[in-house]
């Protein structure tokens, strides 16, 4: 199948990739990328572990094709760090306990970032009505919960 | 050991894990991760059909599609022996193991694995798989545990017969076995009752629903020897169970333990390991599979569909005098359900002079049964919590004060035979009672409010753990222990506190085959007692050596005061002269001679070379777990859709090490018992096709599907663990499905028989 070039940002920086045109985002970012951060659990759309941000909007990577992130913006949970310091949003994740095994994280805290940047101030039940399209099968959620509104409060502060 | 008054520096603390940078930034490496020079990738062909007999596989066509390296059939594996094994958490028997990675004569279930296909990339390895070409006789399907009972029912294997009450017989049947525990006289007890209440339950089949799919890398070398990375739950039991069915010595398979995405138990059996195996063998290349969403459905083991019988009996005064059960559980299309654990724990919570529990291990045209948290503890304690319930509203008894009464402690016999050592059953009801939630009513139009208790067992298997003292006076902990949950902070908590030395200088490795000594599983709530065991006693061994080390320096002439004048002298000083405390060793002969434990650290190098502890433990003084849970419900009388209100979960968790991840275990086992009350199900087709088989048609709990979930630790130190510490992973689901079916009862005044009472179910039991 011929290949397709795309330029595109990820993270900030220019990326030019070649790829087929019937491989999604999340194909792409993992294995020809190496940006294996975002996770893949279940390929179609319905448990938000490859969740990344498109030109600042949330989406499942996996439903997504490669070929349409031309001339946008791409984040993905690589680019949320700083050489410095965890972004708040990843500090309260481990202050709070908020993983246990960690595979639905990266997509919770991209589900996040996207819930804080539209509205700093949630409630829980704002938090909860954002992040159901994430699946976590190891917290029962609660302490997820609590980071997201102790991250919002910290950035809210700074 | 453990006392109650004892105050720990480390233990009861909540820093933060030591793999946690690793896993919010996205570079943890999990199984799916892997990347090898020159990797292919694999797919597997699986049966359309639920039963039928391989009549011929034709691979020609495949095999042509440019970029297909390797395509295999089950001709491509050694013929398995008919033998039982070792394997895991049982004994396995290596024939149907082999036989479930990949199908022999017989598919046996829809999704059972039929060839595999190597290539350059998945796309291509897909296309092929449909160009083999399968012929099939599509054979009659057996669907369901009664169904599969009956005399009559078509045969999964033709050469199974049953084992009834531990003897081999020669009936042919879906019956792999029967088993049956008593205690005291049943028919006696049931005669001396007042009250006595029988009912019949049955649960669907469910899924642990880890988020990270199954996945296999394997590079069979050109010197024969196989290297394995995957994400799984014990790296030593992938390595026993492909050495068997590949039919290689164990040290010749090298497996290393990749992040793991969650387990629950389902990733303790191979699937794509030898597929992946045998794949790189003929084509030379390192070959990677993970599964997609569907095959996770309907090709990995899901737990058990059951049928449940309980009738109970007590008097007047609200004793319990005779119980009795029967559990038919479906393995799947092998034998091996958990019934068995299921039988040990249903009456466990409760004091009983008389019982009678039956076990049927019943196979089926489902895929194979695995564990799921607490196995098959969920099933039957759904039925007998449901029945305890009626039994108090029939003694006008309230739920709690019941079990309050009957509740077992010290000294009371199981009814598989062991007798309870110390346990913390009575102190959960106890806190419960005492509990602001309960005391709070619950006012409003179709609320309600449920109790239920649970218990597991919990097991100890075999640890290893090495402890390697750095230089600096940090110190490296190895091990070989899965962590699923944040056990590397937890084992390390328990090496710290023995050292003496702050969590942050213990720097623990979770390793492969190949780096430690033989370690068991993560499962059956085992590694924080278990191996954190191990740790502990490495960490004694570290301390031992260090005690000879100092003994020998400080051995011989020492200045000693002798009438007003210091004098030398020789005073000999045997390693039991040397105390440790507070990070300092000291002479008990001579005050002035201490030296903290990173000074012998950092003069290793001149006191005898390096310090290494080490430990194995197979703990025997196992403590059993026990929870009380208590739900706030509202029932949608349009619907019958539940709403939670409220959720307090009591338990008794020995010692809490790291008190944020014991309740991190604690919620996220009662959001998967919630699940499992309220939505999840393997719905089939008539033929035996799963037709829910993605997250979005089954449906786990989501954000806004619940409140907080309250958990209160209740500390019943462990006498057999020398912290305290009881494994708390996998009891906190067993109560959940009871405590929601006697919530919706007080709601609407209707018993909930079956699970899941979903929306569907609980309006037509609404509408009867």
């Amino acid at each position: 199948m011929p290949k397709i070039h795309v330029q595109t940002r990820i993270n900030g920086e220019d990326i030019d990739f070649l790829c087929e045109s019937r491989q999604s985002l999340l194909e792409v970012l993992r294995d020809d990328l190496g940006l294996t951060g975002t996770k893949e659990g279940c390929s179609n759309g319905n448990c938000g572990a490859c969740s990344v941000l498109l030109d600042g909007v949330l989406v499942d990577s996996c439903l997504v094709l490669a070929v349409e992130t031309a001339g946008r913006e791409v984040s993905t949970i690589e680019g949320l760090a700083t050489p410095a310091q965890l972004h708040p949003l990843q500090q309260k994740f481990l202050e709070h306990a908020a993983l246990q095994c960690g595979i639905c994280t990266p997509g919770f805290i991209m589900a996040a970032k996207a819930l804080l940047t539209n509205n700093p101030k949630p409630t829980e039940h704002q938090v909860r009505y954002w992040l159901a399209g994430n699946l976590c099968r190891c917290t029962g959620y609660d302490k997820i919960v609590r980071a997201v509104l102790d991250a919002a409060a910290v950035m809210e502060k700074a | 050991m453990a006392e109650a008054t004892a105050e720990y520096k480390v233990i009861g603390t909540r820093p933060i894990r030591p793999d946690g940078a690793d896993k919010v930034t996205g570079r943890a490496v999990y199984g799916g991760d892997m990347r090898l020079t020159g990797m292919l990738h694999g797919k597997v062909l699986r049966s359309p059909h639920a039963h039928a007999r391989i009549k011929s596989i034709n691979t020609a066509k495949a095999e042509a599609v440019p970029g297909v390296k390797a395509v295999i059939t089950v001709k491509d594996f050694p013929v398995a022996e008919d033998r039982m094994a070792n394997l895991g958490e049982m004994a396995v028997n290596v024939k149907l193991l082999s036989n479930n990675v990949i199908a022999a004569d017989k598919v046996l279930y829809k999704g059972h694995a039929v060839a595999a296909v190597a290539a350059t990339s998945p796309h291509i390895a897909e296309e092929a798989l449909g160009l083999i070409e399968v012929e099939y006789e599509v054979l009659p399907p057996v669907l369901h545990v009664l169904d599969a009972m009956k005399d009559e029912a078509p045969l999964l294997h033709e050469s199974m017969t049953t084992t009834e009450l531990g003897q081999k017989t020669d009936k042919h049947s879906n019956i792999a076995n029967h088993l049956r525990f008593v205690l005291g006289d049943p028919a006696q007890g049931f005669r001396d009752a007042d009250v006595v209440i029988e009912r019949e339950f049955d649960t669907a089949t469910v899924h642990q629903g880890y988020i990270e799919p199954h996945n296999a890398t394997a590079l069979w070398n050109e010197d024969g020897h196989l290297y394995i990375w995957t994400s799984t739950q014990g790296a030593f039991v992938v390595q026993r169970q492909a050495a068997e069915i590949l039919g290689l010595p164990v040290s010749q398979v090298s497996v290393t333990p990749c992040e793991i995405g969650g387990g629950f138990g389902g990733k303790i059996s191979v699937y794509l390991e030898p597929m992946a195996a045998v794949l790189s063998r003929k084509a030379g290349r390192p070959v990677k599979i993970i599964m997609s969403r569907i095959e996770e459905f309907e090709a990995t083991g899901p737990t058990p569909a059951s049928h449940i019988k309980v009738k109970m009996g007590a008097k007047k005064d609200g004793s319990i005098v005779a119980a009795e059960a029967s559990l038919m559980y479906e393995a799947g299309a092998f034998p091996g359900s958990p019934v068995g654990a299921g039988c040990m724990c249903i009456f466990s919570p409760y004091a009983i002079p008389n019982m009678q529990v039956d076990g049927y291990d019943v196979v089926v045209n489902k895929p194979k049964t695995a564990a799921y948290r607490a196995p098959g503890a969920t099933n039957a304690a759904f039925a007998s919590e449901t029945v305890v319930d009626e039994l108090a509203e029939k003694l006008g008894m309230d739920p709690l004060e019941l079990r309050r009464l009957n509740g077992a402690k010290e000294g009371d016999r199981r009814v598989d035979g062991p007798t309870f050592p110390r346990i913390g059953y009575l102190e959960t009801v106890h806190a419960a009672l005492e509990h602001e939630h309960y005391a709070t009513p619950l006012t409003g139009p179709n609320r309600g409010r449920g109790v239920a208790s649970g218990f597991w067992f919990n097991v100890g298997f075999q640890s290893s753990v090495v402890i390697n003292v750095n230089a600096d006076g940090t110190v490296s902990l190895v091990e070989g222990s899965t962590d699923i949950g944040g056990t590397r902070a937890s084992i390390a908590m328990q090496a710290a506190e023995t050292l003496g030395v702050p969590y942050e200088d213990v720097r623990p490795t979770v390793v492969g085959t190949d780096g430690i000594g033989f370690t068991d599983v993560t499962g059956g709530s085992r590694t924080t007692f278990a191996t954190g065991y191990a740790a502990h006693e490495a960490a004694l061994d570290v301390l031992r050596q260090m005690k000879e080390r100092l003994a020998r320096r400080w051995d011989g002439e020492m200045e000693k005061e002798f009438e007003g004048q210091a004098e030398r002298a020789t005073v000999r000083i045997t390693p039991d002269d040397v105390t440790y405390a507070d990070g300092a060793f000291k002479c008990a002969k001579d005050a002035g001679k201490s030296m903290a434990f990173k000074e012998v650290a950092a003069q290793m190098a001149r006191m005898g070379g390096p310090i290494t502890g080490r430990a194995t433990s197979q703990p025997r003084g196992i403590g059993g777990a026990y929870a009380t849970h208590i739900v706030d419900v509202e029932v949608d009388p349009d619907t019958g859709k539940v709403t939670i209100l409220r959720y307090t979960a009591v338990q008794d968790v020995g010692r809490a090490v790291h008190p944020s991840y014991v309740e991190g275990q604690i919620q996220g086992g009662v959001v998967q018992g919630i699940g499992w009350a309220l939505n999840e199900e393997f719905v089939y087709s008539d033929s035996g096709n799963m037709v829910n088989s993605s997250f979005l048609d089954y449906r786990m709990p989501t954000t806004l599907d619940l409140p907080m979930i309250d958990t209160v630790l209740v500390e019943v130190p462990n006498p057999g663990h020398p912290y305290g510490v009881r494994g708390v992973g996998e009891v906190p689901i067993v109560p959940p499905v009871a405590a929601l079916a006697n919530a919706i009862y007080n709601a609407t005044g209707k018993r909930m028989t079956h699970a899941p009472m979903s929306p569907g179910y609980v309006l037509s039991k609404l509408l009867e």
